[in-house]
């Protein structure tokens, strides 16, 4: 048995697709790559497959993170190179690293996600811009989501809005349990439409990078 | 701009703020995109119902599949909007699109459309106009797509003779490459759209609607139906393959969930049974079955495609499929400890069938399924399906005590002739079911009746009886309801104004356009959808077109009766048909015809056929 971790792009071809649907997608490419994933136990055995952070509909991402376990001794290259054979359009894969079976799961270790968000050609950046700057300056920023008050001002790490062509925003939101930041929200803070941009997850940080994870050699 | 990087710009807009947007965005794994620029024909199929319904859709999934073999034709798909994005199409200037290259559809030579049952009729009217293609056929000129369609439904084309430019009858493997090579030389000798249409008609088994006249009698009944060209067929029969030919094994695989996400694979086409309401046992003959090696590598092609976790054998009768142990277990031994779930439906009523499912239970393991349909020996009779009961409660035995909790049976009321004390029998054989079930697993044993009503369908013995009033359904619904609760029991049936518009849409004439018409125009769509499905708006299109969904549905026929579909031939003889009303009312059974011949005239119309082909492969035994 071993754990892999790996690291992908997920592109416009399955920005309609969520979470629980990309959970399918995996499977479905690693059994085309007869890959002998592990299963649990019981009544309705589930390949055994963590993602770090669940990617909200519509977005894409340069820095997904899956974790799978499997009963293939193969090397990570070989496992590679079958997957990329039988992969879905839209997943574009960047490395894969083997993880200490015990490691913590995955959702457990990231602290943060970075989105770059395009904005409209024609967007009056220096509105944009004073609405940020307040927006920063408030200690409280009371919102409603599912019907729960929360106060999303403490989630927002980094905002910033950069002039460039098209212009965009970069932001640092916290994506804790129970403290995730969505970027869509504060967007709408800012008085954009989230249907009129692009939204794009750059990075995803862990809490505390395990040593032995930086030492794994990566395909 | 481009019209399609018209579309592409808006849809990033609006497809954010509708349900679901998976289902508008194409790009799934095994979807064939070819140069547009460079393929000389293009074609798109339309399965008339949204994409989470369609995608699974085997007919579309073979028609892609060889379609897309060819080098010269592009072949690509499309599905309705739900109603959200209807809105925002129209709203938006959006025609329908298809979902490999988003081209408007009418930027296609040939549009095809997969008709499997009437309640889809609106849908087709709705995505022509989501097209911007007129609805009517005689409004289209040479800038527009050729429309065809096939399916279970078009064995009856006149409810929808006034839109579709040319019908295909029958199984569509072979014959859709000769309506394109037919559609590709009468486009490169420049023929008008008329002279496209007549020259598509000399392919057996297509029909031209717009090419035959209806007239009609003081009373409303169908005085003749003529050609207006002489070179026009009198009677069009349906296509058949001689032998099936291999399985599709590319089958698209969505990046959303849809209503199945499986392989499936018709292990066996047509059914010798003879059940008399049946419209699938009488249309889809001769037997064919395939060998056991090519479903075994078809699956095996297929899994390493899809990637999928199931897959369906499908068939009209599995048990009645020759090799169904052999099957089985070759599948059981080959595809164990795979996490995979293989699905059997259609099993015959008896213990067999329990030791087949019960070598196919995975560690996934759903309800099981039977179909008795009547309850007392004069209804099985009537509909030739006899099955004693005790064989009923023997098989109930048997699935509750090898680890099934929930039988499924499905049973049909409305049948001709049927009393209250007929319908009083499926009560009581529940209530026996339900407590064999409790004697073996107590609590945990349940029953879920599925009780349909019976439509009288075309080219069944039974097409010309009348519909059960809606009065006497719901007489008989409610004496069902009553009984069939508490715990462990559960009923489900059908609304009876639904089987009345599938009733008059299935043997309706080629008046019912302005019906079809007049309701989708009032506001008519997804009535196969129950909190879609509005009766008032299709009452008053009757009304409008002075019609009555009465004269189709509850008026019984006469022999003499010149029937809507009379020029359309299934293969089956009108005698044959005939005779086995006859029989109905007498209560004589038919056996399965794979013992005897009962002469239902398969033979003699595909005698030409038959002989390419060895007679066994057919199943038909030989008349001496």
């Amino acid at each position: 048995m071993q754990r892999i971790r790996i690291r992908y792009k997920k592109g416009e071809a399955l920005q309609y697709t969520g979470n629980l649907d990309l959970h399918k997608v995996w499977e479905r490419t690693f059994r085309r790559a007869q890959l002998p994933l592990a299963y649990s136990q019981g009544f309705h055995p589930q390949p055994r497959m963590h993602q770090a952070c669940p990617l909200p509909l519509g977005f894409t991402s340069n820095c997904e993170i899956l974790d799978f376990w499997c009963d293939s001794e193969d090397s990570l290259e070989k496992i590679r190179a079958m997957l990329e054979k039988t992969v879905q359009p839209g997943i574009e894969i960047l490395t894969l690293s083997s993880i200490p079976l015990k490691n913590p799961v995955l959702q457990t270790v990231i602290e943060a996600s970075d989105y770059l968000v395009s904005l409209d050609e024609n967007t009056d950046i220096q509105d944009i811009d004073i609405k940020i700057q307040n927006l920063l300056s408030s200690e409280c920023l009371v919102r409603e989501r599912r019907g729960k008050p929360y106060n999303l001002r403490p989630l927002i790490k980094f905002l910033k809005l950069f002039d460039s062509n098209p212009p965009s925003i970069e932001m640092r939101l916290s994506a804790l349990p129970g403290a995730t930041g969505r970027p869509e929200e504060v967007l709408e803070v800012l008085g954009i439409p989230p249907n009129t941009v692009d939204i794009k997850r750059t990075a995803l940080l862990f809490s505390s990078i395990d040593s032995e994870l930086l030492n794994q050699p990566k395909v | 701009m481009s019209a399609i990087s018209e579309i592409k710009k808006k849809l990033k807009t609006i497809l954010p703020t509708v349900q679901k947007p998976g289902r508008y965005f194409g790009g799934e794994f095994n979807q064939v995109v070819k140069d547009w620029e460079k393929t000389p024909t293009r074609m798109v199929l339309v399965f008339p119902d949204i994409y989470d319904i369609g995608v699974p859709n085997l007919g579309v999934t073979i028609l892609y599949e060889t379609i897309n073999a060819r080098q010269d034709v592009l072949c690509e798909r499309s599905y309705l909007p739900w109603l959200d994005m209807e809105k925002a199409m129209r709203d938006n200037d959006i025609p329908l699109y298809s979902l490999e290259s988003y081209h408007p559809l009418n930027q296609f030579d040939i549009i095809g459309f997969t008709l499997p049952y009437e309640t889809l009729y609106t849908n087709v009217l709705n995505a022509l106009d989501l097209a911007r293609i007129p609805v009517r056929s005689k409004n289209r000129d040479s800038t527009h797509p050729i429309i065809i369609a096939g399916g279970h439904a078009a064995f009856n084309p006149e409810p929808m003779a006034e839109f579709i430019d040319a019908f295909v009858i029958g199984e569509g493997e072979e014959v859709i490459h000769e309506v394109i090579n037919c559609f590709q030389s009468s486009k490169a000798n420049r023929y008008s759209r008329k002279l496209t249409l007549e020259t598509l008609q000399t392919i057996p088994g297509v029909y031209i609607p717009s090419f035959y006249n209806i007239t009609y009698t003081s009373t409303g009944t169908i005085q003749a139906v003529e050609s207006i060209s002489p070179i026009s067929p009198k009677v069009i029969t349906k296509r058949i393959v001689p032998i099936l030919p291999d399985p599709p094994t590319q089958f698209v695989v969505p990046s959303i969930d849809v209503v199945h996400n499986r392989i499936s694979v018709e292990i066996m086409r047509g059914c010798t049974r003879g059940c008399r309401f049946c419209h699938a046992g009488m249309v889809n003959r001769p037997v064919r079955e395939r060998p056991v090696e090519q479903i075994v590598s078809s699956i095996e092609k297929a899994l390493k495609n899809t990637g999928y976790e199931e897959i369906a054998l499908l068939s009209l009768s599995s048990s009645d499929y020759s090799h169904i142990d052999e099957l089985v277990s070759t599948l059981s031994d080959r595809f164990a400890g795979k996490n995979l779930t293989v699905s059997l439906p259609s099993l015959r009523i008896e213990s067999f069938s329990v030791g087949l499912m019960e070598k196919l239970k995975g560690a996934r393991q759903g309800g099981f399924t039977l179909a008795p349909e009547a309850a007392t020996d004069r209804m099985r009779n009537l509909i030739n399906k006899p099955i004693q009961a005790e064989q009923l409660l023997e098989t109930a035995k048997a699935v509750y005590s090898r680890g099934w909790t929930t039988l499924k049976l499905y049973f049909m009321i409305g049948h001709p002739s049927e009393t209250v004390e007929d319908v009083q029998a499926i009560a009581d054989l529940c209530k026996a079911v339900i407590v064999e079930g409790r004697k073996i697993i107590g609590k945990k044993a349940s029953l879920h009746a599925g009780v349909s009503t019976f439509v009288p369908k075309p080219h069944t013995p039974f097409q010309w009886s009348s519909l059960d009033s809606i009065e006497s359904v719901l007489i008989k619904q409610n004496l069902l309801k009553d009984q069939l609760r508490g715990p462990g029991m559960k009923m489900t049936w059908s609304n009876p104004r639904e089987t009345i518009l599938e009733a008059a849409l299935s043997r309706g004439d080629r008046r019912l356009a302005d019906v079809i018409e007049g309701a989708w125009r009032r506001g008519a769509k997804f009535d196969a959808w129950q909190d879609q499905f509005n009766f008032n708006v299709w009452m008053d299109a009757f009304d409008y077109a002075q019609l009555t969904p009465e004269f189709y549905t509850t008026r019984e026929r006469e022999f003499t009766e010149v029937l809507p579909w009379d020029h359309i031939s299934a293969g089956i003889k009108r005698k044959y048909l005939e005779r086995e009303y006859d029989n109905a009312q007498q209560g004589k059974t038919t056996d399965d015809c794979r013992e005897h011949c009962y002469s239902c005239g398969i033979i003699p119309a595909f005698s030409d056929l038959r002989k390419t082909t060895q007679v066994a492969q057919w199943f038909c035994p030989e008349i001496v």
